[in-house]
């Protein structure tokens, strides 16, 4: 295992937290870690980006972790995790403030109405670009309307959806019939869609 | 102060259901935070969640933003821990464990199934959201525009946000 120090480990991780405005932090982890950093390959950094697309919790704060234990075992994935979060938190519970003060007065809660419809363009694209790169095939697209129709129709709520759905994906793409893994260049030409 | 234990069981729950990403969750987030425990309302909710997407770091950080509204800083703190720490520690096990599934045929089912759905929950989720937050032609103009400019252009999106911004300070008050 390659060690980095703890102190570089929470500097670098704090930066990456610190710049990464606009969404796709996994493209900005990317760039520190592998390009500036160089603490990983690409292949590596891929191999992290498909375990932590598949676990429940963010991307970037998972990438985060499974970095910061291979470089510095237990306290290098707190590190990490702590670093990429706290300008975030700081960010955030001052929003709070802000909006506590002055959510009964007009002007933030007119900008924060802009706000919310260019939030909605910006993920609708984000969405459409992932889907786009990663989406192959009939059961692909079954299994995208069957979680949309589930939340938004007929109104089983998330869990039930996320269980239903999901176990019938992951039976339909079992062991015996699972087709070979997709290769990694296109997950390359994912996560470049993301910045 | 007497809702931390509730902020903490609710987002420690929320936190399981982002697969993915946050979008997915945020159904079930509306749920929690609007309809059982009455914390914020379905417009409020909304423009916190927006407000994520201004943040650097992890957007769904918004936790934090929503903790504070309810609790102060104990809240915001409570809300973060909770939210991150528990899929945290299941990353840390998993990720140590990955490398020794290697041969588990049954590891690539689980990945190859999960992306459509992982999908499919976002956009369900972003549909639950879009209700609140296009609410007439000129939301609907903006989120549309912000759409092309997003899929088409490599500019920051950040600098979009801060334009819709604005548009709703001179257009939507």
């Amino acid at each position: 295992m390659r060690k980095a120090s703890v102190i570089d480990i929470f500097l670098t991780f704090l930066q990456i937290g610190a710049i990464s405005f606009g969404g796709g932090v996994v493209a900005y982890l990317r760039d520190g870690l592998v390009r500036n950093k160089k603490w990983f390959g690409d292949v590596e950094f891929l191999e992290l980006t498909s375990i932590s697309n598949t676990l429940p919790g963010l991307n970037a704060t998972n990438i985060a972790i499974l970095a910061g234990d291979r470089l510095g075992g237990w306290p290098g994935a707190s590190l990490a995790l702590i670093a990429m979060c706290i300008p975030a938190f700081i960010f955030m519970t001052a929003a709070g403030v802000v909006y506590g003060e002055a959510h009964a007065r007009p002007l933030a809660s007119a900008a924060l109405r802009g706000v919310a419809a260019a939030a909605t363009g910006l993920l609708a694209a984000t969405w459409f670009k992932i889907g786009k790169k990663s989406l192959r095939g009939f059961y692909d697209a079954f299994f995208v309307m069957a979680a949309i129709l589930g939340i938004n129709y007929f109104k089983w709520g998330v869990p039930i959806t996320l269980l239903a759905v999901g176990a019938l994906a992951i039976f339909t793409y079992r062991p015996t019939t699972t087709p070979a893994e997709k290769p990694a260049q296109e997950e390359e030409q994912w996560i470049n869609s993301l910045h | 102060m007497d809702q931390l234990p509730a902020l903490a069981k609710v987002f420690a729950y929320l936190s399981f259901l982002t697969i993915g990403g946050g979008m997915a969750a945020f159904p079930e987030m509306r749920v929690q935070i609007v309809d059982v425990h009455g914390w914020l309302t379905a417009e409020q909710l909304t423009h916190v969640y927006s407000t994520g997407q201004m943040s650097p770091g992890p957007n769904m950080m918004m936790v934090a933003e929503v903790g504070q509204l309810v609790s102060g800083f104990p809240g915001a703190l409570v809300c973060a821990l909770a939210f991150f720490i528990p899929t945290g520690i299941l990353t840390f096990l998993v990720g140590r464990l990955w490398t020794r599934l290697e041969q588990w045929p049954w590891r690539a089912s689980i990945q190859k199934g999960l992306a459509p759905v992982a999908i499919g929950l976002a956009v369900g989720g972003l549909i639950t959201f879009g209700r609140t937050a296009v609410t007439g032609w000129l939301t609907l103009l903006v989120a549309l525009a912000t759409f092309a400019a997003v899929a088409k252009t490599r500019i920051n999106p950040v600098f979009f946000i801060l334009g819709g911004g604005v548009i709703g300070l001179i257009a939507l008050r």
